[in-house]
């Protein structure tokens, strides 16, 4: 099963980081490549089970389910429903750690998934690259550093 | 319980890292704590359930044993099965993760136990500071000076809060440059040197102030030759120990009352013979508190007088700070309590302190008063430290074969006397010196002993009204001289109060 993991260090409290990458459907607000983010069925964005959609820049539509949120560890994981990726049993997971030595926030965002044998290494790629730490960078900024 | 998390960022990628930290019985190469590390029979250091034995530089050993390990998570988790450092059912873990974003380490050190109650803020301490983020150092100069920094960089810790025997001690401390008023008092940065033979070096936790030291600050005493820091009562914990000194070990709970001046600070190395443990269940603002005092009011009571029941015993200043514990313990001795103070709201205090009479200037002087409660007896024992202008009514006021015990002159020096007046009456005058009762580990061993048995059956409470951090101390000064205060004040070094948030 491949795997992605991309991690970074922010310059900022975790404290402030996790309030602004907690909201399940608030990916437009700190990435630079969703445009717009809705939960279905006007569910609290922090309700277990929640399914947030949204779209990409590039047009993709994209459905990703919330399986779990946890104020006390920082972190959050959702599974893929729909995306015009092609992968399957999509599960990631994206989780705060405080760094106590200097005040800043170390961050990953990691996956695992199934797909095509031969597309696993540009999936990898792309997700990595693209995603997750296109995804930290602009997050980075957001918190001003 | 107790829950210790740590984390920094190591300028090296996670395989030099955990090429060092995987070493379950390498910590001797590495760590400033551990001495020495070996293993128990023929386990290897990367085997579960392998138990480490480590001889720290300051002298204690503990046994931990490794519950599990693993190179896909960079991660191993060990537990202390036996320890001299008072550390139960301890667990830790040791995790690292790969910063993708430079190349470089995340490392978090995390732990939960149990220590002996009063004792969690401390051992928190000890193992935050002097295991985790010393270890965070060590291994970041380990690394660090064989390679080149990579593009990020990232604040370290300071490197005081090592617990190396070898190195001054930086801190800060409240000096003087010269005699005069609260306005003289000035936060400095302090360096304590490594602690010599027969020394020790603390860091402190809370510090007692006392009128003492507004007579060394405005040089009425000549204890304190500016520059110079005041303070003669504190309470911390020990950082090491120099050459010889056996009745204290690293991360020991004690407390001090003795000159010479200077524990105004937030780290300190002075001689070790009279810095004696504190028990557990004495806290750290209590001792710092009653120290000083306390003692004061256990040799009086016990060594320079031994008080008896139905002794008829004077207290001056019975609502000031030897005053108060002196009326409390001579109460629960037994003896007939009698305070002299000089005003109503002072007196409802003295009463509340055990005193069963109260004598207030009035129209009769003191002397008849207190023959008038005696029935003509007068006074067993009078505890006087107002000096000239209480002396000779003292000594009317005594019984036969009374005691004066003259520990202070407030009032002035008392000047010279005929001592064959003392005669019709067959006085007897003590003039004792903290000092001299104090300066032997021996002695302070036992005063001390009965001191806290005393605060814990509540025979004597002690009452902290003022807690200042330690870089306001001219505030605290000025609230003693303006008379401001109730019952005892105490600085916080500022440091130790940032270290507990």
């Amino acid at each position: 099963m491949p795997s992605v993991y991309t991690s970074t260090v922010i310059a900022a409290q975790a404290d402030r980081v996790w309030s602004v990458i907690r909201d399940f459907n608030a990916l437009p607000d700190w990435t630079e490549f969703v445009v717009d983010s809705r939960i279905e069925e006007g569910l609290p964005s922090d309700k277990i089970g929640c399914v947030r959609a949204f779209r990409l820049e590039n047009g993709g539509f994209i459905r990703e389910k919330l399986l779990a949120l946890s104020d006390y560890d920082y972190s959050f994981s959702y599974s893929i429903l729909e995306s015009p990726m092609g992968v399957e049993n999509y599960v990631a997971t994206v989780k705060l750690f405080p760094i106590t030595d200097g005040g800043h926030t170390f961050a990953e965002w990691s996956a695992e998934f199934d797909c095509a044998p031969d597309r696993e290494q540009e999936l990898i790629d792309h997700i990595s690259t693209n995603v997750f730490l296109g995804g930290l960078t602009s997050l980075k900024s957001q918190m001003g550093g | 319980m107790v829950s210790v998390r740590r984390s920094t960022v190591i300028e090296a990628p996670i395989e030099a890292v955990w090429e060092i930290l995987r070493d379950f019985n390498g910590h001797d190469r590495w760590h400033p704590a551990v001495r020495r590390s070996h293993l128990d029979g023929n386990k290897r250091t990367d085997q579960i359930s392998a138990i480490r034995n480590f001889e720290l530089t300051e002298g204690e050993n503990l046994r931990e044993q490794l519950l599990s390990m693993s190179d896909k998570d960079h991660s191993f988790r060990y537990a202390i099965v036996e320890s001299d450092i008072p550390l139960q059912n301890y667990i830790a873990e040791v995790s690292l993760k790969r910063v993708t974003d430079g190349n470089c380490t995340f490392w978090s050190w995390t732990s939960k136990f149990d220590t002996p109650r009063g004792r969690e803020q401390e051992l928190a301490q000890l193992v935050a500071e002097g295991v985790y983020e010393a270890g965070f150092e060590a291994v970041r100069s380990r690394l660090t000076t064989t390679r080149t920094l990579s593009r990020h960089s990232f604040s370290s810790s300071a490197p005081s809060t090592q617990s190396q025997s070898g190195t001054a001690l930086s801190g800060m401390a409240i000096g003087i440059n010269r005699h005069g008023g609260p306005e003289e008092m000035h936060a400095i940065e302090v360096t304590a040197a490594p602690p010599g033979p027969g020394e020790v070096r603390l860091r402190q936790t809370a510090i007692g102030v006392n009128y003492i030291d507004v007579y060394c600050r405005s040089g009425y005493f000549d204890l304190l030759k500016p520059p110079g820091v005041p303070g003669m009562e504190a309470v911390g914990i020990v950082e090491s120990v120099g050459e010889g000194v056996r009745h204290l070990s690293p991360g020991q709970r004690v407390g001090y009352a003795c000159p010479p001046v200077g524990a105004y600070a937030s780290v300190r190395t002075m001689s070790a013979a009279l810095v004696v443990p504190l028990p557990d269940d004495i806290d750290d603002v209590t001792a710092a508190a009653a120290l000083l005092k306390g003692m004061a009011a256990e040799f009086l009571l016990h060594r320079v007088h031994q008080v008896k029941k139905e002794d008829v015993v004077l207290v001056y200043a019975p609502a000031g700070g030897v005053g108060r514990i002196l009326c409390q313990w001579a109460n629960s001795l037994g003896a007939k309590v009698i305070g002299a103070t000089s005003n109503e709201e002072k007196a409802r205090v003295a009463r509340a302190e055990g005193a069963h009479h109260v004598i207030l200037p009035g129209n009769r002087s003191l002397e008849e008063q207190v023959m008038e409660i005696t029935k003509g007896h007068g006074a067993d024992v009078i505890f006087d430290a107002v000096g000239k202008d209480s002396f000779d009514h003292s000594v009317a006021a005594l019984a036969t074969c009374g005691h004066l015990v003259s520990f202070g002159q407030a009032s002035g020096d008392i000047g010279a006397r005929d001592i064959s007046s003392l005669a019709s009456k067959s006085v007897t005058i003590s003039r004792p010196n903290f000092g001299h009762y104090t300066d032997t580990p021996e002695k302070v061993a036992a005063i001390t002993k009965r001191l806290f048995d005393a605060i814990r059956r509540h025979v004597i409470t002690i009452e902290v009204g003022q807690q200042y951090p330690l870089s306001r101390a001219a505030d605290a000064h000025r609230a003693l001289e303006a008379r401001e205060t109730t019952g005892s004040s105490v600085l916080i070094p500022d440091d130790y109060k940032k270290g507990q948030k």
